[in-house]
């Protein structure tokens, strides 16, 4: 066994019921495991990008892209370079406040890590934060002390810098792929 | 004429004739009623199983036979769950089956959606089958049939075939709807690919033409393939003996001077021998599953390694590879045999090959024709290879008949070896020798089965005489779950537990009570006499064997080591 090394895999599919349970149950029945998951629609409006972080050593990390490829609803697997990649995720943490100086210490902090305070109520603040997934971690420990009731996490989703795109028009865009392959 | 107006289960039966589709296995139900309806006026054959599990192995053992895909069908619920294990069977295997389940409608009467609200006979069979299908659809209109058959059959028969489920509610089944037949396809995530790459050949090439014991391993790929012929030429040119995987048996004619014969956990001993004994192995077709390959380390050691294979998933999953090629075992052998036919120099008086000879002769698998009151079920498989004209097919069981049948019944041609070797299904030999008979009409069709895996599909006797679908039943009987209780024997101190059928029916009778024919034999010569009656015969034949409840299955590789750890009895 290889080194295990967090892996960002970015993969087209149909934008069809079905297909995250097809990748899923793929993930569950070889043994893979999903660190996170975040699915969302692509510019074209029949393709969903599914942005997938696994830890795996680079064996298991072949199987996965070659076992993704192999459902006929998974259309292109990417693994993203973590040298050229920019990745966010989105938190929402709703934090404990008794009293008014933990108020002002957590406006400090959510202003420190750019985050937005989006709903307040006498005994609470729900805060928004967007980064990489180390800053919003290191946000969750700091509103640890003052004691987080509930956190929702988006999971990481990534594009690749620069031009370069995981895309299929080039390939499939063109009127030689718009054709039937069957008559 | 693409285009018509014409009811779901009308266009369903249209578009399989267009894919040349000839006979459907299969058991009705409340939620295929339309199609069984339609099913009058059609000049597609049906066949009435007497369980859906039958109606998968049938198909199952038509496409292996044909090599054209076979069809089941069943009704919602029960009769679909009830074609799970065929499924699977086939996936394993890579056998192309499309499989049509009813369902319940889409909407009810009253408009209100019914799937998904656990209706009368209601399974998720699309949540079920996703892990053992290459692929499934539940068409939502009838208007989407044409299309859908069309794609599901290409999705079953190309790159590494697999079972296809289409799942048809029963609204779509009876709606009319404008039918389009002309529509082409287009799967933006499915292209398989079957040309090799020409540096990936240059690679193999240099290293055949160096090798100095080179060995081919043929799996299931090539029979798929119908890369027998381009096998053979590699292999005489290279004068490198070639073993075959458990599926890919009858790859290769066994009769051959270069044959080894299978290799694995019950393996030839000269194959598995040999196989680590090779310098560079040309591996095609073969997932090299646990049973073949045994403890990986041994198997691997000193050799570099090819590996065609048209799935890239089966490249350095189970073992290392060094060359890998991802194409058709055909094209690839062809490519690769092109490069080399100028570089090779006859290696007939080779080392290598003389060693093969000499191993082949040392370590042979010998038996006794009898022992006290028992047939040997080994000198009797030998028997039958002499009783049988080389393009008959024989289909097998799972457990020791089937060892007994890779290890002393020679497979000679292609498509002529139907077994269970991934999933190991008991209960898949009979119905899939049914299937491969009705595909293969004029070839006699035989199954060799041990009485506890006969006893989990028999009931498709009924179906075979009604049918008129002539097989010979060849049943190894010694009251025992065979397998098992080998294993009971040798790992587990002989502690028997639930491997004793005790009271076994009398098969004799069973067949006749089907209006089949039975016949009990106690000798060579009156098993010879009953299958040369029994393949002759227009009604099957069930042949009761009886064959010692101690008799094991040698040579054997315990789990967990190596080829070269064999016991052999």
């Amino acid at each position: 066994m290889g080194e295990e090394k967090t892996h960002i895999i970015s993969a087209i599919v149909e934008n069809k019921p079905g297909v995250l349970y097809s990748v899923a149950n793929m993930f569950r029945r070889r043994g893979f495991n999903i660190e996170s998951i975040s699915v969302g629609p692509t510019e074209q409006e029949d393709l969903a990008r599914m942005t997938v972080t696994v830890r795996q050593d680079e064996k298991t990390l072949d199987q996965v892209v070659k076992q993704l490829n192999k459902l006929i609803d998974v259309v292109k697997v990417s693994i993203l370079d973590p040298a050229s990649v920019v990745t966010r995720e989105m938190a929402l943490v709703k934090v404990h406040v008794s009293e008014t100086k933990s108020r002002s210490d957590i406006t400090n902090y959510v202003e420190v890590f750019r985050g937005r305070i989006v709903d307040i109520s006498p005994e609470t603040l729900m805060v928004e934060i967007t980064g990489g997934s180390d800053k919003i971690s290191a946000f969750i420990d700091l509103m640890k002390t003052f004691g987080i009731k509930e956190i929702a996490r988006t999971g990481i989703t990534a594009l690749s810098r620069g031009s370069k795109a995981v895309k299929i028009e080039e390939e499939f865009g063109g009127k030689q792929n718009g054709k039937s392959i069957l008559r | 004429m693409n285009m018509a107006k014409m009811s779901g289960a009308q266009a369903l039966l249209e578009a399989l004739k267009r894919q040349k589709a000839e006979v459907i296995f299969g058991i009705l139900g409340g939620a295929n009623l339309p199609i069984y309806d339609a099913l009058l006026d059609s000049e597609i054959r049906h066949i009435l199983s007497r369980h859906e599990q039958c109606a998968a192995h049938a198909a199952d053992g038509y496409a292996r036979a044909s090599g054209k895909p076979g069809i089941c069908m069943s009704t919602s619920g029960p009769g679909a769950t009830n074609l799970v294990t065929g499924i699977a069977n086939a996936y394993m295997d890579s056998s192309p089956i499309i499989a049509l389940t009813g369902q319940v409608p889409t909407y009810t009467p009253d408009s209100s959606y019914m799937i998904g609200r656990d209706a009368f006979q209601e399974a998720d069979i699309i949540g079920i089958t996703t892990p053992i299908t290459k692929c499934n659809f539940q068409v939502k209109t009838a208007a989407e049939i044409p299309r859908t058959v069309k794609t599901a059959f290409y999705i079953a028969t190309t790159g590494r075939p697999g079972p296809v489920l289409i799942d048809l509610p029963k609204n779509t089944q009876a709606d009319v709807a404008e039918m389009d037949f002309s529509d082409g396809i287009e799967i933006r995530g499915y292209r398989p690919k079957s040309e090799p790459h020409p540096l990936q050949v240059k690679k193999a090439a240099e290293l055949l033409v160096g090798a100095e014991r080179p060995l081919i391993l043929a799996g299931g790929g090539v029979i798929t393939s119908n890369a027998s012929q381009e096998l053979l030429e590699m292999a005489e040119l290279l004068v490198a003996p070639v073993a075959t995987t458990l599926m890919g048996k009858g790859s290769f004619s066994e009769d051959h001077p270069l044959s080894l014969g299978f290799i694995g956990m019950h393996g030839m001993r000269a194959a598995n021998q040999l196989i680590l004994e090779s310098d560079v192995l040309l591996a095609v077709g073969t997932r090299f599953s646990d049973r073949s390959t045994g403890k990986i380390c041994t198997f691997c050691s000193d050799k570099k390694i090819i590996q065609v294979d048209i799935d890239s998933a089966e490249i350095g999953k189970n073992v290392d590879i060094d060359i890998p090629i991802v194409a058709d075992a055909k094209m690839a052998l062809k490519a690769i045999h092109d490069l080399i036919i100028k570089q090779v120099k006859s290696k007939k008086d080779s080392v290598w090959f003389r060693r093969v000879k000499e191993v082949k002769e040392q370590l042979l698998n010998n038996v006794s024709s009898e022992e006290g009151k028992y047939l040997k079920p080994q000198a009797l498989l030998k028997e039958l290879r002499k009783i049988l004209p080389s393009e008959a097919i024989v289909a097998t069981e799972v457990g020791q008949n089937q060892m007994w049948a890779a290890l002393f019944y020679k497979a000679l041609k292609p498509r002529t070896y139907i077994t269970s070797g991934g999933l190991g299904t008991m209960g898949f030999g009979f119905p899939a020798s049914l299937g491969a008979k009705v595909a293969c009409p004029d070839k006699p069709v035989v199954d060799i089965a041990g009485d506890g895996s006969f006893i989990m599909t028999e009931q498709d006797l009924a179906c075979s005489v009604e049918e008129k679908i002539p097989v010979t039943v060849i049943v190894l009987n010694n009251s025992m779950l065979g397998m098992v209780a080998q294993w009971q024997r040798f790992f587990y101190n002989r502690r028997y537990s639930a491997v004793k059928l005790g009271h076994v029916p009398d098969f004799v009778k069973l067949a006749e009570a089907y209006g089949a024919q039975g016949v009990r034999i106690g000798s060579l010569s009156e098993f010879s006499k009953a299958v040369k009656k029994a393949i002759k015969s227009e009604v099957s034949t069930v042949i009761d064997v009886p064959i010692s409840p101690e008799e094991n299955v040698f040579p054997m590789v315990p789990v967990g080591k190596g080829l070269d750890e064999m016991t052999v009895g």
